[in-house]
C-alpha cells in the first residue's frame, strides 16, 4: 500500500491549478485528471442504462427516451470530447513512459538541449489529433451529416 | 513492487481501451459518417442496430472484454488520485475494499446484461 507520509502531498488538489515551471504539459496532465474523472462517472452510469437491453426493446427505448433530449446530447457531446483527449493523450503519455519520446542521452554542451525538445512536438501533433476528432464527432453531433 | 505492477497494468489497459473503445466510439458516434456495424442506418442506438450487434458473439465478447478492462483502468486511476492526497492507511485500504466491490459488482450486472442480450437478440 502507498505510504504518502514520506512525500506529503501539501498542495492537494491546488496543485492542479497552477502549471508552474512545467508549463503547459502540467495543464495536460490536469485536463487528463479531470477528463478521466468525468468518463469515469459517465462509465458507471452508462453500464446501468445499457444492461437495460436486456430487458427488451421496451425498457431499451424508454431509456433512450429519458437520455435523448437535448442537455443528454450535449453532455454525450462533452463525453465524447473527453474520449479524444484523454485517449490521444494517454497515448503521448505512454510513450514518453517507455521511454519513447524522451531523446537520446547526450552530453551537456552549451546551448543545452532538453528532453522538451522531442516532447513538445509530440505534444503539438497530439493536440492536433484531439482537434481533428472532436471536429470529426461534432460534424456528427450538430447533425451536420444528415 | 506491486504498485508498479499494477501501474503496469493501468496504462497497457489504456493502449486497450484507446483500440476497443476506439471501435465502440466510430460505431456509436460516427456512424453516419463511416456507416459501419449498423445495417439497418438511421441512428446507432436504434433498437433494430442494437440487437443487429447484439446477435454477433463477438460482439459480446468485445464489450465484455472493454468493460473490464475500462472498469479496472477507471478505478485505479481513481485510486491513484485519492491516494495521492495521503490519506491515512486505514483510509486506503477502505477504498481499495470498496473499488473491488464496486468493479466487481457491475463487471458482473454488465456481463450478465451481453449474454443476457445473446438470447433476447436471437428472437428478433
Amino acid at each position: 500500500m502507498t505510504d504518502s507520509k514520506k512525500y506529503p502531498n501539501r498542495l492537494g488538489l491546488t496543485g492542479w491549478l497552477g502549471g508552474g515551471r512545467w508549463g503547459v504539459e502540467r495543464y495536460l496532465y490536469t485536463l487528463h485528471r479531470l477528463s478521466g474523472l468525468g468518463l469515469l462517472a459517465y462509465f458507471l452510469l452508462h453500464i446501468l442504462v445499457t444492461s437495460s437491453r436486456a430487458f427488451g426493446m421496451e425498457a431499451w427505448e424508454r431509456w433512450m427516451g429519458i437520455v435523448g433530449g437535448p442537455v443528454f446530447r450535449v453532455g454525450e457531446f462533452l463525453v465524447y470530447l473527453a474520449f479524444a483527449y484523454h485517449a490521444i493523450n494517454g497515448l503521448r503519455l505512454v510513450l514518453i513512459e517507455l521511454g519513447f519520446a524522451v531523446g537520446k542521452a547526450e552530453e551537456p554542451v552549451y546551448p543545452y538541449r532538453s528532453s522538451v525538445n522531442v516532447q513538445r512536438p509530440l505534444m503539438v501533433v497530439a493536440m492536433i489529433v484531439v482537434v481533428v476528432l472532436v471536429v470529426a464527432g461534432g460534424y456528427q453531433f450538430l447533425g451536420l451529416s444528415h | 513492487m506491486k504498485e508498479t505492477k499494477y501501474w503496469t497494468w493501468h496504462m497497457f489497459a489504456g493502449v486497450i481501451i484507446l483500440v476497443l473503445l476506439g471501435l465502440h466510439m466510430i460505431t456509436m458516434h460516427l456512424n453516419t459518417i463511416l456507416g459501419l456495424f449498423n445495417p439497418f442506418g438511421g441512428e446507432a442506438i436504434e433498437w433494430a442496430n442494437v440487437a443487429a450487434r447484439g446477435k454477433l458473439v463477438i460482439y459480446a465478447v468485445f464489450y465484455i472484454a472493454l468493460l473490464g478492462i475500462a472498469l479496472y483502468h477507471g478505478l485505479y486511476g481513481f485510486r491513484t488520485i485519492l491516494f495521492e492526497l495521503g490519506l491515512k492507511r486505514g483510509t486506503q485500504k477502505f477504498i481499495n475494499v470498496l473499488f473491488v466491490v464496486v468493479g466487481l459488482g457491475l463487471f458482473v450486472i454488465g456481463t450478465w446484461a451481453a449474454i443476457k442480450f445473446q438470447t433476447v437478440a436471437q428472437v428478433i
